[in-house]
C-alpha cells in the first residue's frame, strides 16, 4: 500500500487586488466626505418630520447661542474674501495678508465689524480664536444689531455683483433645543427687516408618525 | 512583511541569485477598511435636515389689497406657555369664560389629537396622497402640486401660533412640525396681544381676572 501524499499547500493569499480595490474605495469616500464646519457651541437641534437636506453650498448659517448671541458663517470662501474687502473698504481699515487668511479660516464670525476689536481679533491664533469665540457672539437686539451689519454687508456685496442675495443663498438658522424663544425671535425679526423672508431651520429627522391608525 | 524566497538550491558561484520577492498587503487592507469605514460615517452622518419656514415681510409700505379671508369656525390659536405646556381656542378669544381657554401639550395625545380630528378630511387625503408616492404611482411632481392643492382648500382649517417668552426652540419647531403632520397649510406666527396675555393668567388664575374685570356671569 502507498501512501497518498497529500501536496503541501501554501496560505498566502495574495491580496493586492483586495489593497487596490480599497484604495479606489477609500479615495471615493475621501473626495465626497464633507466635514462639519467648526462650531463655537454645540447645540442638539430640536426634532422633525422634515425631510429636505441641507444644501452643500449657498448657505449662510446663524447659530443661535441659549443666551440670545449669534454666530454667522458664510459658507464660500470667496464671499469671504469679498466681503471682508468690502470692510475694508467701508470702514477703512487695511488687512494684512495674515489677518485675511485668519478670516477665511476661521468659520464662525461672532465679533462686531469695527476698526478696534475686530482686526485684533484676527491677529490671535486660531485656538486662541476658538476660546475667544466661545465666550463671544453678536449682538441681536435692536439697541446694536451686530448680525444685521455683517448681513448687510453680504447682501451688499452680492448686490454689487448683480445677485440677489435671497434668492441665490439658502439661511438656515440653527438653535439648541432649550434656547428660549424670546433669544430666537430677535434674529428672525432680523432677518424680515433685510427682507429674507424665507429661511431654514435646522433639525434632525424623526419618524413620520402614523397618524390614522391611532384614530 | 515582504517574504524573499531564496532558491532551495545551493548559489552557484558567478550565478545571479533567483528571487521571488512577495509582499503581504493584509494589514494594508485592513487600514483602508477602517478609514473607508471612517469615511462612510463622516458622509452619511454629517447632514442634518432642515425646515422651512416663510415669514410676512415688515415692510409697510406694501398694501395689501385684497388679503386672505379666514374662517373664524376654522381657526385654532395656539399659544406656547412656559414649561412645555401650550393653550389653545378656537375662533374669537371670550374674555369671559375662563374655561374656553384649553391646556395641552405637544405629545401626540395633545396637540396632534386635536388637529388631526380637527382637519381630518384634509389629513386622510395627505395621507392617501403620500402612500400613493411611496408606491410609486404619481410622481412628486403630482404630489406637491395635489398635497398643496388640499392644504389650501376651503375646509381645511387654519393655526396662528403665539409663543409667549418662556416658550423655548423646541416648542416652536414641535409646533411647526405638527402643521407638517397635521397636514395644515395656513398657519402663521404671530406675536402675543395684551389679550392673549389676560386669556393665560385667566386661565392659571382659574377666571379671577375676568371677575374682577366684571366680565364673567356669576
Amino acid at each position: 500500500m502507498s501512501k497518498i501524499k497529500q501536496k503541501k499547500h501554501s496560505t498566502f493569499i495574495d491580496m493586492t487586488a483586495m489593497s487596490d480595490v480599497t484604495v479606489l474605495l477609500l479615495t471615493f469616500f475621501m473626495s465626497t466626505a464633507t466635514f462639519l464646519p467648526k462650531e463655537p457651541i454645540q447645540v442638539t437641534s430640536p426634532g422633525s418630520v422634515m425631510e429636505i437636506k441641507i444644501p452643500d453650498a449657498f448657505i449662510t448659517t446663524i447659530l443661535i447661542r441659549p443666551d440670545g448671541k449669534a454666530y454667522v458663517n458664510f459658507d464660500r470662501p470667496n464671499d469671504r474674501r469679498a466681503i471682508l474687502n468690502k470692510i475694508g473698504k467701508d470702514y477703512n481699515i487695511t488687512f494684512s495678508k495674515d489677518q485675511t487668511n485668519a478670516f477665511l479660516n476661521q468659520p464662525s464670525i461672532g465679533v462686531p465689524i469695527n476698526n478696534t476689536t475686530f482686526p485684533k481679533f484676527l491677529d490671535l491664533s486660531l485656538t486662541e480664536q476658538d476660546e475667544y469665540l466661545k465666550t463671544h457672539g453678536l449682538a441681536t437686539d435692536s439697541a446694536d444689531n451686530q448680525l444685521k451689519t455683517w448681513l448687510t454687508t453680504a447682501i451688499n456685496v452680492a448686490r454689487e455683483d448683480g445677485e440677489e442675495y435671497a434668492k441665490k443663498y439658502n439661511i438656515a438658522i440653527k438653535a439648541d433645543r432649550g434656547t428660549p424663544y424670546d433669544n430666537v425671535a430677535p434674529v428672525i425679526s432680523t432677518l424680515q427687516d433685510l427682507h429674507l423672508n424665507r429661511f431654514n431651520l435646522i433639525t434632525t429627522l424623526e419618524q413620520m408618525p402614523n397618524l390614522l391608525a391611532t384614530n | 512583511m515582504a517574504e524573499v524566497n531564496t532558491g532551495s538550491e545551493e548559489p552557484k558561484k558567478g550565478k545571479p541569485q533567483k528571487r521571488t520577492l512577495r509582499v503581504d498587503f493584509t494589514p494594508m487592507v485592513d487600514m483602508n477598511m477602517l478609514l473607508i469605514t471612517f469615511f462612510m460615517f463622516c458622509t452619511t452622518l454629517s447632514k442634518p435636515q432642515m425646515m422651512n419656514l416663510v415669514v410676512p415681510a415688515k415692510d409697510k409700505n406694501i398694501e395689501i389689497k385684497d388679503p386672505p379671508k379666514i374662517d373664524k369656525e376654522r381657526t385654532v390659536t395656539v399659544i406656547l406657555g412656559a414649561d412645555n405646556k401650550c393653550y389653545y381656542y378656537i375662533g374669537d378669544p371670550n374674555y369671559a369664560d375662563w374655561q374656553s381657554l384649553h391646556e395641552t401639550d405637544y405629545s401626540p395625545a395633545g396637540l396632534r389629537a386635536l388637529l388631526v380630528e380637527k382637519n381630518v378630511k384634509a389629513v386622510r387625503e395627505i395621507v392617501d396622497l403620500r402612500n400613493k408616492q411611496a408606491r410609486n404611482e404619481i410622481p412628486d411632481s403630482t404630489f406637491k402640486k395635489q398635497s398643496a392643492e388640499v392644504k389650501d382648500a376651503k375646509d381645511a382649517w387654519n393655526v396662528m401660533i403665539k409663543p409667549t417668552s418662556g416658550a423655548t426652540f423646541n416648542n416652536l419647531v414641535a409646533v411647526l412640525d405638527e402643521m407638517q403632520i397635521c397636514a395644515i397649510g395656513r398657519y402663521a406666527i404671530i406675536d402675543m396681544t395684551d389679550g392673549d396675555n389676560f386669556l393665560v393668567k385667566n386661565y392659571q388664575e382659574k377666571g379671577a381676572l375676568s371677575q374682577q374685570a366684571g366680565l364673567a356671569p356669576k
